[in-house]
């Protein structure tokens, strides 16, 4: 479409300097006017060809692991969307940026995809923080967004156009605080807090609050830093405090060098963690200390469901592996956007949003999606173990 | 008590690292009066070369891990000529502004060239030696940490008996001392400055792998954090001054573990370099530094 265009707007543009230089000019005025009319349809024409969806994802960097899978699963989405004919008779155009794991960048790139491309809703993040970080730009932009992963409370609290596909960390902290009460039967835990990340200092607030009123107690509560690789004095004063089991709420980098240097330190506790858990990096970094550890999941392969094992399918034939979490809740992102899209009618973004407040029960692989008054679906968890080297299923929590 | 002796055995260890990469900012302080920034980085170029050559070497090994060692201190050896030759050399003389500001350059250059060659994506490190805790009582160390401290030590030792003892430490003194007097008497500048190089990027790269052995993930960032610390830990103990290094880096590690274990575990970088700043306050010079009256 662009390709057959530039041939006209270039004799144009060409006669329009010619006509400057020589005289008499080659080309009469109207005729230069009409081309550059041509142009300018040309241009509308383009615009409206495709629905540009933009996505933002932490592609590289520390957290790459997120991004890579949940952006293959939005790509997976797209493809399947573009292969029956698109959406309102339009296929859809996936924009990915990279933020590159960065703070500071996501605010960046979700800029250039606002004002340069001009999408009409946003896919992303899978990171709570840089959820946060993109949240209010895209919220001022009035363009709704849809956030695969990103459990923080806050998140969906900057505004009435940021939406999310999975549940909540007020949920998640409950579900890990009654599985360490009535499953691991602990009574004293310390918790390990990443303080530069949102998701852990919601986690470890929503579990404590929790697990104490449950009558638990906390030993110990020390912190770290993202990107810190030695915890070997936090731990050290947890073993002092004595306590029964560990809930180390940050990614997995840390929690795998936390486990890690826990049992290097004759830490012998059970160590649980949350959805930040969930990627295949924790188990390479932890080796054989992770054996025995818990975490609350948002999904989980192993799930014996029609829709679980169908995705798994389609996603291995596409990408010749088997799907994570972030591939599953990216993928649900792109097809409830897509959804809303359809209901809207017309892919303007505050009709696609207003579409988006009334999701009700859109059959989503990781469950049926009904968005509250918070924008906000109620979903359940499951519980994962590690045996040998990988996520074992253990159980399903219903909200 | 055994809490307290075990934060003490962390500290030490963590310090350690912190002393062996501060050692190489000291050298190359205390010849050329300038602060190569790249120097963190030539760190995590020396953790990915180990890393590399970790692959073809047999894990749990003493020789394995002594040879992916060595290796990654002589490719980082040549690397840090290269870099001296090709980024360094040709500003001598320039103002100081001028080089600092092209080693922040050379920094960014090979933190991006890592991304490029490496993947920003964290790895997972090989173990090249044999790993086995120890046990004293309640006390705990693991052989990684055991060889961060012997290995740290070791060089140091080496180090002051080639400043101190050699033919081309004397040089090396007498162009800190003193640039132009030295090449009149017959020292060949370039050849210290590039020997200095070389040697300060084999101690970051000694440091790189050691690190990585102790915490085994490594990523093209891993630089920034301990090469910050390593920089503060030289200027604590006074820049330009060897022992200072290695007592800087002790001292910031032992701090920073015991914030760490306690309660005030949120503001342990702010505890820190609070220290740093008081110690400045008193000793300008660092805590081993002679100050120095410059003369107009």
């Amino acid at each position: 479409m662009a390709g057959t265009n530039t041939g006209p707007t270039a004799v144009g543009n060409s006669a329009t300097i010619g006509s400057q230089l020589f005289s008499p000019p080659p080309m009469s005025r109207p005729l230069t006017l009409l081309c550059s009319l041509t142009l300018l349809s040309a241009v509308a024409l383009r615009a409206d060809d495709t629905i540009k969806i933009g996505e933002y994802a932490s592609l590289t960097g520390k957290e790459a692991a997120y991004g890579e899978t949940s952006h293959k699963g939005i790509a997976l989405a797209f493809e399947e969307l573009n292969a029956k004919g698109g959406v309102l008779g339009q296929k859809l155009e996936l924009i990915t940026e990279d933020n590159q794991s960065k703070q500071g960048e996501s605010s960046t790139v979700v800029k250039k995809l606002l004002s340069r491309d001009k999408v009409v809703a946003i896919l992303g993040e899978v990171a709570s923080i840089r959820s946060l970080e993109a949240a209010p730009v895209i919220q001022n932009a009035k363009v709704p967004m849809v956030s695969s992963a990103s459990v923080n409370s806050k998140v969906t609290e900057v505004g009435d156009y940021i939406f999310r596909v999975c549940f909540v960390d007020a949920f998640e902290g409950n579900v890990l605080a009654v599985f360490a009460k009535d499953h691991l039967k602990v009574r004293k835990v310390a918790i390990l807090t990443s303080v530069s990340n949102a998701y852990s200092v919601g986690m470890t607030r929503v579990f404590k609050e929790r697990f104490l009123a449950d009558g638990g107690t906390v030993a110990a509560e020390p912190k770290y830093s993202e990107g810190d690789k030695d915890f070997r004095a936090q731990l050290t004063a947890v073993k002092a405090a004595g306590a029964d089991a560990i809930f180390a709420s940050g990614y997995y980098t840390e929690a795998a060098l936390i486990c890690k240097q826990a049992r290097q330190l004759g830490l012998n506790v059970p160590i649980f963690g949350g959805d930040g858990w969930d990627a295949p990096p924790l188990l390479e970094i932890g080796g054989a200390a992770m054996e025995g550890t818990f975490l609350c999941a948002h999904y989980s392969p192993d799930n014996p469901s029609a829709e679980v094992q169908n995705f798994n399918q389609r996603y291995q034939a596409r990408w010749g592996s088997m799907p994570d979490a972030w591939a599953a809740l990216g993928y649900d992102s792109a097809l409830v956007l897509a959804d809303a899209i359809k209901r809207a009618g017309v892919a303007d973004p505050k009709k696609i949003r207003d579409a988006l407040a009334v999701t009700k029960g859109f059959p989503a692989v990781t469950g049926q999606i009904t968005m509250d008054a918070h924008r906000n679906p109620t979903k359940s968890a499951v519980i994962l173990t590690i045996k040998d080297g990988q996520y074992k299923f253990v159980q399903t929590v219903a909200p | 008590m055994t809490e307290f002796l075990q934060q003490l055995i962390n500290g030490i260890s963590l310090g350690a690292i912190f002393a062996l990469i501060a050692l190489g900012y000291t050298m190359v302080y205390g010849v050329l009066r300038f602060i190569n920034f790249a120097h963190s980085d030539v760190f995590m170029v020396g953790a990915y070369v180990g890393y590399y050559i970790g692959q073809h070497v047999p894990e749990h090994t003493i020789w394995g891990g002594t040879l992916a060692l060595v290796g990654s201190m002589a490719v980082c050896a040549i690397l840090g000529i290269v870099m001296e030759r090709l980024a360094y050399r040709p500003l001598r003389g320039a103002p100081t502004l001028n080089v600092l500001i092209t080693a922040i350059g050379m920094s960014l250059l090979l933190q991006n060239l890592g991304q490029y060659f490496f993947g920003a994506t964290p790895r997972p490190y090989p173990e090249l030696f044999p790993v086995t805790n120890y046990q004293f009582g309640g006390l705990v160390i693991s052989s990684s940490q055991l060889a961060v401290i012997g290995v740290t030590l070791g060089l140091l030792i080496v180090l002051r008996f080639i400043v101190l003892k050699t033919k081309i430490g004397t040089a090396m003194r007498a162009v800190s001392l003193n640039p132009k007097a030295a090449s009149l008497v017959g020292i060949n500048i370039n050849v210290v400055i590039a020997f200095t190089f070389g040697l300060g990027s084999a101690l970051a790269a000694a440091g790189g792998v050691l690190y990585a052995l102790n915490y085994p993930s490594i990523d093209p960032l891993m630089g920034t954090l301990p090469g910050l610390k390593a920089f503060v830990a030289a200027v604590l103990g006074g820049i330009g001054n060897i022992p200072g290094a290695a007592l800087g880096g002790l001292l910031l590690g032992i701090v920073e573990t015991f914030v760490n274990g306690s309660q005030w575990s949120t503001y342990k970088d702010a505890i820190a370099f609070a220290v740093l700043i008081i110690i400045l306050l008193f000793r300008p010079a660092g805590l081993l530094g002679r100050f120095t009256v410059e003369k107009v």
